[in-house]
């Protein structure tokens, strides 16, 4: 067994800014404890001393030219966004009263 | 008229190029294709109000006798997991629920360079992440050949297109099998290129060490005409290989002659026994290899030791690739929004928007990705999924010493029913281990319809090419589809099951 409980899967829950309601933890905790359980496996199969691959087929110093390209105009990149004000995206407080 | 929708995209372009069919009419009979079958099925999430204006430019410009691509004036169904100026793109998910991209996806833009004509975008599980199509948040897409099953996932949604006749082409993305397994399921041809050889900009990532974006189609010539329009070098892919590629069009007609068979040395994997599968996917399997056999090809038995380690790895750095990916999805720049209460701090609306806009499959792999990335944990889980992958690699360049191709099965069994895997998460995880190793390793592989199975489903067999050699795919492919073709007396999506909108 892992030692997956429900407390640690409410503290990835705050990690990953998903809010999860205590019926999600519940059973997130029994499913991850059996995927955890059958990947804790990859620790046993490779060495030390073979390299971790991190893409198949690696490239190197991938640059372009240094010439002027077209990106997005600010109306472009604001068109999605959920609130907007003077050409920035606009959210809610970052600091709670609390805090 | 013959019915416009039957036809392969090669002879679809051959009448548009000759005139005798405008790009309008074709267009028009696949929307109304569409609008027969789709209620049923559930392929598309979205169909193209613009398509007609698209395919009567091309008819324009044709003309006016202006040079036009080899495909130029076909349908094309997309995945929704590619951005489109002209379409919605969602990536099967609630949180982007009618995002509008400001820029294409570079494979799309050069299909419509080519004069393909965007019919619409398919269903898949959300942000691609399941083997059914049952995640996806907009509901789920059912198989042509049997509509109490799943038509394969990610890619459900092109797969099911194609087969039902809804487009002749669809472009797909295959991060662990996500093109080839719903091809194998569907009767249908699913194409992953060699890691880098199609660019990836405009694909909203899922793994991004793994993602490749390919072609999902009836015939594997039609499979090669896309592949020559949409791969190649992008500038804005930085991932992407800088060589030049032969045409897979003209591999997959010269394979079609046979001759490549002769003498082709083909490895099956000892680790992926016939005990493992499914007797009817095996039985289908057997009989490809014998009919290769017969034709010249030799049949060696290689030995891919960690092949049975590959779906461990995959889920340890696919949900770990996945989190920090989805990490965008914040309700800052795109996106939906949910504000708690008056008052909520950005970081309260970034965790309730993520809990109302992401499903559950997608929630287990963020949670779960977060667990393998985090500190102390890195090494055992991260750091030792990178080093199997070089021993799969390994395996691979090893077999590759052997043979010229790799031949499986293309999943263990045939099309699942609903519900049968959505409980199960793990269950469904292990339905990738014939798929997944050649994602890890960044080879191309090929799914193509090998017959149908005792329970009347169809089955797909996988060749798999070292890194580069997809032309190889292309041509050794195309002579198997064209034995089994005439041993049918016509293709295997000839003995689909009638849909409610055929007469």
């Amino acid at each position: 067994m892992s030692e997956i409980t429900p407390e640690l899967v409410r503290h990835l829950g705050s990690l990953a800014r998903i809010e999860l309601s205590d019926d999600e933890v519940a059973r997130l905790t029994g499913q991850l404890d059996a995927i955890v359980d059958n990947i804790a496996k990859v620790a046993e199969v490779a060495t030390a001393d073979v390299a971790a691959m991190s893409h198949p087929l690696p490239l190197a110093n991938v640059f372009r030219d240094d010439v002027v390209g077209e990106p997005l105009s600010l109306e472009q990149a604001l068109q999605n966004a959920p609130d907007a004000a003077d050409g920035r995206f606009r959210v809610t407080a970052i600091m709670g009263e609390e805090q | 008229m013959a019915d416009l929708t039957r036809l392969t995209a090669a002879s679809l372009a051959e009448k548009l190029a000759a005139g005798e069919v405008s790009s309008v009419e074709a267009t028009q009979a696949h929307l109304d294709r569409i609008a027969a079958v789709d209620g049923e099925l559930g392929a598309f999430l979205h169909v193209n109000e613009h398509a007609l204006t698209a395919a009567a430019d091309i008819d324009r410009r044709r003309a006016a006798g202006e040079s036009l691509g080899a495909l130029a004036g076909v349908p094309l169904a997309i995945k929704d997991v590619l951005v489109t100026t002209d379409m919605p793109s969602t990536s099967g998910s609630r949180i982007l629920e009618g995002y509008m991209s400001p820029f294409d996806a570079t494979v799309v833009a050069r299909a419509r360079a080519a004069g393909l004509v965007a019919i619409g975008k398919t269903n898949m599980d959300e942000f691609a992440m399941g083997s059914s199509t049952e995640h996806s948040a907009f509901g789920p897409t059912r198989n042509p050949w049997d509509q109490t099953r799943v038509p394969g996932g990610s890619g459900g949604g092109s797969a099911a297109a194609v087969a039902a006749f809804e487009a002749p082409l669809a472009l797909g993305s295959d991060t662990g099998g996500s093109i080839r397994q719903p091809a194998h399921v569907t009767g249908t041809v699913g194409m992953k290129p060699t890691y880098g050889g199609v660019s990836r900009y405009g694909s909203i990532a899922l793994a991004s060490s793994l993602d490749q974006i390919g072609p999902a189609t009836r015939t594997v010539l039609d499979a090669g005409l896309l592949h020559d329009v949409i791969g190649g070098h992008d500038a804005l892919d930085a991932t992407s290989l800088a060589e030049s590629w032969p045409s897979f069009a003209q591999a997959a007609r010269e394979g079609a002659r046979g001759d490549v068979l002769k003498g082709l040395r083909i490895g099956v994997v000892r680790e992926l026994p016939d005990s493992g599968m499914q007797p009817g996917v095996a039985a289908s399997f057997r009989a490809s290899l014998a009919a290769m056999e017969a034709q010249g090809a030799e049949i060696v038995e290689i030995s891919a030791p960690h092949f049975e380690h590959g779906v461990a790895a995959y889920y340890v750095l696919m949900p770990a690739e996945a989190s920090s990916n989805l990490a965008r999805f914040d309700s800052v720049r795109f996106g939906m929004r949910v504000t708690p209460h008056a008052g909520a701090t950005v970081e309260e609306v970034m965790s309730a928007t993520r809990a109302a806009g992401l499903g559950e499959e997608v929630k287990r792999r963020i949670i779960l990705g977060t667990y393998a990335l985090s500190a102390g944990y890195y090494d055992a889980y991260y750091g030792s999924a990178q080093r199997v992958r070089t021993l799969i690699q390994r395996d691979f360049t090893d077999a590759f010493a052997q043979v010229d191709v790799i031949a499986t099965p293309t999943a263990a069994s045939t099309a699942f029913r609903f519900g049968e895997m959505v409980d199960d998460p793990l269950a469904m995880y292990l339905n990738d281990a014939t798929t997944l190793p050649a994602n890890l390793a960044g080879v191309p592989a090929i799914s193509i319809p090998s017959g149908l199975s005792d329970d009347g489903l169809p089955v797909g067999i996988q060749f798999i090419a070292p890194a580069r050699q997809d032309a190889k795919l292309y041509s050794v492919s195309a002579a198997l589809e064209a034995l089994l073709q005439d041993k049918w007396g016509g293709a295997l999506l000839d003995r689909a099951p009638r849909l409610g909108g055929d007469a």
